[in-house]
């Protein structure tokens, strides 16, 4: 499953809620990625942070992602929560999650799941420091 | 036939417009689509461009009624 939140999450709550209606004994392990907002970057303080996405493509996309990680491994879920709009330091921005029998597709998934997302996911981030607002422009290329 | 045009970001602010439609008498290549909605010449080469939704190279062929997107990296972070 995947879903865009306009508001703060708690990413544990999230996860167990989801959890609870998966089937009982049918998977042996969870692995999660939790990304959380910095209060700095590039040497500055951020006092705040807009997420842009592409409603729509967005949402395809992360949805792309989830049934790519179901294809290259054997998974018995994994969810996605992302935020958009304004952020506070310390919210949680981003939850990856996945499930499978054994651990070893579920490492290797959760992984696939954030990175596809942080190199190719369309959203953009714009920055509130003490000099201004600024667009996030650095990342690193798919693959590195 | 008539082209659904958005801009997003950096890009958005930079154009000056988010959305906006044009209209062309033969089915145009993304970069041409960029060149008239943009009034640009060229397409800065880390510009991503989408069609229905879908990343494509800027070559690719756009058909009526399509929606075409541009912007800027995205900006997931560092690993």
């Amino acid at each position: 499953m995947i879903e865009l939140r306009q508001d703060n999450f708690d990413p544990w709550h999230e996860l167990n809620r989801y959890q609870q209606n998966l089937a009982p004994g049918k998977y042996g392990a969870c692995c999660n990625f939790v990304g959380s907002m910095r209060d700095f970057n590039e040497g500055d303080v951020v006092a705040k942070m807009t997420l842009e996405h592409y409603p729509g493509m967005t949402e395809q996309f992360l949805q792309k992602i989830c049934d790519e990680a179901s294809e290259k491994w054997p998974l018995l879920d994994c969810l996605i929560i992302h935020r958009v709009g304004d952020i506070q330091p310390n919210d949680s921005i981003v939850l990856t999650a996945a499930w499978s029998a054994h651990r070893d597709a579920s490492f290797a998934a959760c992984r696939y799941l954030i990175e596809e997302l942080k190199h190719r996911a369309p959203f953009w981030k714009k920055e509130n420091t003490s000099t201004g607002d600024r667009w996030v422009s650095e990342n690193t290329p798919p693959g590195s | 036939m008539k082209i659904n045009v958005k801009f997003f970001a950096s890009l958005r602010e930079q154009i000056g417009q988010s959305d906006l439609s044009i209209s062309c008498d033969n089915a145009p290549t993304a970069l041409q689509v960029w060149q008239q909605a943009s009034s640009q010449p060229s397409m800065p080469a880390n510009i991503l461009c989408a069609i229905n939704m879908e990343y494509v190279e800027p070559n690719t062929l756009v058909n009526d009624g399509d929606e075409v997107a541009f912007f800027p990296p995205v900006t997931g972070g560092q690993q």
